[in-house]
Parts: C-alpha cells; structure tokens; sequence
C-alpha cells in the first residue's frame, strides 16, 4: 500500500495519470463491512437463539415423552408432581391473541381507510408519523393501562347478560390492551399497502360511478389485501409474543379456556415467571423453560415467513 | 386480427332490434339517442374555464358535441385537452384544486348545478383512461364492477358478454373470464376497459389518449372498434396523434397554448369543426401552423 500512497504526492499534472486509481479507499471499505456486520447481526442472533434453544429442548423431551407434552392437558411444571401438558399455556395464548385481534383488525383496518382513503394529505402526515411513535410505548406501561383501567373499567360496566365479570386478572382485558398496542403496528403497514395501491384504480372505479367508501371497500381494500394481512399477521406475532402485558394483567393461572373473563397463562408469561434467579441449570425447570420458548419460536416463526411470503407476492403485483 | 366477426356481431346501423351481438338487446344505449326526447347535442360547454388553485389553465371554451359522433380534442400538450375532457364527468372533482367558470350542459342540464350529484353523472358519462387500468380482479369481476356499484338490477351474464361483444373482446377471452385481467396483454386491457365502461351503459364515452399505450395493431383495433361504438354511444377522445383524429374523428377540437406577455400560459379552443374541415381547410392561423406541421 506504500506504493499507492507515493503515487498520490508524486501526482504529476499528466491529465491521464490523473484518472488512474490513486488510492484504495479505505473509508468505503470500512463502511461496507461495518454494513455487511450490521446485517449479520440479526442473521447470527436468529441462529444464535436456535442454538441455544436446542439442546435443553432435546434434553427436556428426553426427560418427558412429546406425546405428553402434546396430549395431556394439565400445564404444572413446577408443581409436585410435575404435569407438562403444553396446551393451557399455548391456548392461553391464543386466548388473548384472539380478543387482541377482535380489537385490533376493525381499529387498525379502520385507522388504515382513515389515513389512506380519507384523510387529507395533511392530516396523514401528522397522523401515521403520530401512530408510529405509540409504537415505541413501552409495553410494561400498556400492562398497568390494562391493569389499573381497563379492568376495572370491565369489571365496573359489566353487562350482567354476559354472566360474570372479569376477575381482577383476566384474559379479555389483557387481550384488549394487547389489540390497543398493535394498532399502530396493524394500521402502519395496511396503510402502506393500500397507499401503494395505484391511483389509476380509483380513477377507474370513480369513474363507473362509485362513490368513495365503495372505492375504498370495492377496489382499494381488495388490491391491496394481502398487504393488510400480512399487517395483521405481523400484529398477531407481536401480539403472541408479548410479555409485559399479559404477565401483568392475565395473572398466571394456566387455564385451558378461551373465556376473555377467567385469568389465564400465556406461554411468554409462563416463561418470564419460572426464569428467575435461583433455577438451576440443566434442571428440569430450566429445559422446560426452552421447551416452551422453542414451541414459541417455532408458531411466531411460521407465521412470520408466511407473512413475508405474502407481502412478497403483493409487491410483485403492483411494481 | 380479424376484424370481420366483431363488427358484424357488435352491431348493425340499419336494423335497430338487430343490435345487439347473439345473447340478448342492448335496450339503454340504443334508445338514448333515438328520435324525440333527447337533444342532439349531448354535450355543451359554454365558456368553460378551469383553474387548477389560481392557475388558469383552460380559458373560454364553447363546444358542442352531438350525438352519435366521435369528436376528437387535439393540440400541443399542456393545452388542456384532458382538462376539458374531466369536466364533461366531472372527474376533475377529484383534483383538489381544480375550479371551473362556465357551463357543462348534458342534453341541456347544467352537469355543475348545485343539485347534480358527480356520482350521478359518472353513471351516464363513461371514462377511458391513457393507461389501461383494470382493477385486480377476474375479466368477469372487471366488467360487473361497474353494474354492481349501481346496484343494477340486470343479468350479470348477459352484460359481462354483451360488453366484451361490443369491446370486440369476447373471442379473446371466452374461455378465461374468470382469470385475473392483469394477465391480459395492453390492448386487450384497454378494451377490457372499454368493455368495463360500458357495462354501466353510459350515452358518453370519454376516451383520454386510449391508444397512447398501445402498439400499432393494437391501437387500430380500438379504433375499428370506435367506429363501431358510434353507431350507440357519443364519444369524445383526446389524442396527441393527428391521424388518429383524421382516421377516427366526425368533428375535431384544435386547442392550443396562449402565452400572454404577462402571465402564465393557459389553454384555448382555438378552432372546432368538421374534421376534414379543421386539417384540409383551417380557419385559424395557429391551427393551419399545427396541423401543416409547423407548430412549435
Ligand atoms: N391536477 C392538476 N393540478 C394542477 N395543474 C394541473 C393538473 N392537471 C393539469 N394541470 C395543468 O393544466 C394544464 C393543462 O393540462 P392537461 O389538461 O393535462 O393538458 P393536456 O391533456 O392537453 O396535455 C397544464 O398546464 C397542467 O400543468
Ligand atoms: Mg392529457
């Protein structure tokens, strides 16, 4: 590289000689790598995580059978005597990501419409970057909203024909904060996909005739659909894998139901409540911790390629 | 490219029950422009002007357009053409901006009185756009959009069949109705998009540079197909292409660009007659100049 650096001082005012590489550009190099790591890190971490979960995974199903974890339905590890049927956990879930849902798929396709279809481009550009900062709210915050408003809130206004109110921790109120926080998450990435949607289209529709909220439910919505699902995928992810929330307003009673009014126990909350300080490595305790996350992984995973596998296909569609 | 079937199955001037194409009558369009009730002159703009904000863009435009024939709106680009042509349906509603001075009458109703619903009005005036764009749906989804929006209470099949008849489609595309139309190649999407902008069976057809994105074959088809149009419907087209204009046009609108010494350009009408008139023996200076090839 010595040699380089003399030709840059001895540059000689030969116009030719001007153009030739005068030295390597450490600066662009540093940039690329520092680039390429930065992309690794994420890349790395998922393999990371996958090896990690592994082998106390394989050690827990060596300890207990997979059938049982798959089919017997009572979930207390750290009980005595121990039962590890997963399902309680897994629906308890799934409970919660359901009333999240019915939450989150009219407000954030509605807030989507909204800022798309309806909204002056003014409002829009307050709006979504607003929706996008809620984003950042930490979750733990959510969970005493959930805890100290919402449920009471439940529990005060009850409507006595849905028989009886939510106790103190409760799925149902969990899960509507839970669809409060991916809202922004939900409304964000519907809305772009329905911004993507060509203008041509609507010109076309408006032309036959239509009036805005048929453009917006007939041509925008349809086009744009897998854009929305892969939205509400993404939430349900989010939603699945959330701790803070549930941990603190769904209590931690595993409970094969999917009633919003009884407390239940989510698989992240199950995880985050036995990872303590004192469990022992290699214990049961501990693989049954991995076991669980591994399961966790595995449905967030699945769901998250099949989400990416849309939005790749809506892209297509329109670029 | 054969052209024979379509035109002999779409319609035929003489015998008015014969019509329509083998399934069934095409009542709407047949009747709009028959002896009586409604006007000859389908289309009135009485000084037009449009602005975009305080821009003027187009100034005082007087043009009658009468049934049953193709006009065309040609000139430099910039002039105005598309401008006009959104408000005989009222599209430029959709341009925030967009404010217009003047007069659209539809057979003698002014098409910007307070009680006239655009909604409305796009039912009656059908839209062509420069780029085809059908929706992301099945051909067959594409035609019945416009009937369904309506609520009109028809027989889906007939229409969707009766339209790609008319659109010199149905051949094509028989067999593959319920593909997506995005699989369609850019002239049978244009008249797809035709096809779709019948089905709601408009009196009007505007057409902004329909053949603009098309390749030659293509674009002559259309414009058989146009010929054929006529005959039920009043079609207006803009098109930058001055044989088009000749080959397809009864009556030709020459815009063109003032420039006022001080201020910003804006669109004119500067001459409006019968085709042959406006390019072998035109009036006005500016037309001579465009049309002899020599315009700027
Ligand atoms: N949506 C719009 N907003 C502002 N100005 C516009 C808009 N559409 C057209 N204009 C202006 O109006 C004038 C006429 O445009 P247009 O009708 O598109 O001309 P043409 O179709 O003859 O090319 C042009 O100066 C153009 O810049
Ligand atoms: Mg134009």
């Amino acid at each position: 590289m010595a040699s380089t650096k003399k030709t840059e001082v001895g540059a000689a005012p030969d116009p030719a000689a001007s153009l030739r590489r005068q030295r390597v550009r450490w600066g662009e190099k540093l940039i690329f790598v520092v680039l390429v790591l930065c992309a690794l890190v994420s890349v790395v971490t998922t393999i990371g995580i996958v090896v990690a979960l592994v082998s106390p995974t394989i050690d827990f199903f060596q300890q207990v059978p997979i059938w049982r974890f798959f089919s017997t339905e009572e979930w207390a590890p750290t009980f005595e005597p121990a039962m590890f049927g997963v399902w309680p956990v897994v629906v308890g879930t799934f409970n919660v990501t359901f009333w999240a849902l019915v939450i989150a798929v009219p407000c954030g396709l509605g807030a989507a419409i909204f800022m798309s279809e309806y909204a002056s481009e003014r409002v829009r550009k307050v709006v979504k970057p607003t929706l996008e900062v809620l984003e950042g709210i930490p979750t733990v915050a959510y969970g005493f909203f959930a805890l100290t408003f919402v449920t009471p809130l439940l529990r005060d206004n009850w409507p006595s024909f849905l028989g009886e109110p939510p106790g103190i921790f409760s799925a149902g109120s969990a899960g509507i904060v839970l669809g409060i926080m991916i809202i922004p998450t939900v409304a964000s990435i519907a809305e772009d996909a329905m911004h993507s949607v060509p203008n041509s289209l609507r010109q076309g529709a408006y032309a036959l005739g239509s009036t805005k909220r048929q453009v917006a439910l007939k041509v925008v919505v349809p086009a744009a659909l897998s854009g929305i699902v892969a939205a509400f995928v993404l939430g349900i992810s989010r939603a699945v894998g959330e701790t803070m929330v549930v941990l603190l307003a769904a209590g931690n009673t595993p409970n094969l139901t999917i009633s919003p009014v009884e407390s239940i126990q989510t698989m992240t909350a199950f995880i985050a409540n036995t990872a303590t300080g004192d469990i022992g490595v290699g214990t049961l305790k501990y693989n049954t911790i991995f076991a669980v996350g591994s399961l966790l992984f595995i449905i967030t995973f699945t769901m998250n390629y099949f989400a990416a596998r849309v939005v790749r296909r809506y892209r297509e569609a329109y670029d | 490219m054969d052209e024979q079937p379509d035109k002999t199955s779409t319609a035929d001037p003489a015998a008015e029950p014969a019509v329509a194409p083998p399934p069934a009558p095409a009542p709407e369009p047949v009747a709009a422009p028959g002896p009586g009730a409604p006007s000859a002159e389908v289309l009135k703009a009485e000084q037009l002007s449009v602005y975009y904000g305080p821009k003027l863009a187009v100034q005082g435009v007087d043009m009658t357009i009468p049934t049953n024939n193709i006009v065309a709106l040609i000139g430099p680009s910039g002039c105005g053409k598309s401008t006009i042509l959104r408000c005989y349906n009222r599209m430029n509603d959709l341009v925030k901006t967009a404010r217009i001075e003047g007069k659209v009458l539809y057979h003698g109703a002014d098409l910007y009185s307070s009680h006239v619903d655009p909604v409305e009005v796009r039912k009656h005036i059908g839209m062509v756009f420069q780029q085809p764009n059908p929706f992301p749906k099945s051909i067959y989804d594409n035609i019945a959009f416009g009937p369904r929006v309506l609520r009109m209470k028809v027989d889906m099949d007939e229409v969707v069949e009766r339209c790609l008849h008319q659109a010199a489609l149905w051949d094509e595309v028989k067999d593959r109705l319920k593909q997506s139309a995005l699989g369609l190649s850019g002239g049978q999407q244009q008249r797809l998009c035709i096809a779709r902008a019948l089905a709601t069976s408009p009196d009007v057809l505007l057409m902004d540079e329909p053949c603009s994105a098309l390749d030659p074959v293509a674009t002559a088809r259309i414009e058989d197909l146009m010929q054929e149009l006529r005959k039920l419907y009043t079609i207006v087209i803009v098109t930058h292409n001055m044989q088009q204009a000749i080959r397809v046009a009864d009556r030709t609108a020459f815009f063109t660009v003032e420039v006022p010494s001080d201020g910003d350009r804006y669109g004119v009408l500067a001459e409006f007659g019968d085709t042959d008139q406006v390019f072998n023996n035109p009036i006005d200076e500016r037309t001579k100049r465009y049309v002899s090839g020599e315009f700027g």
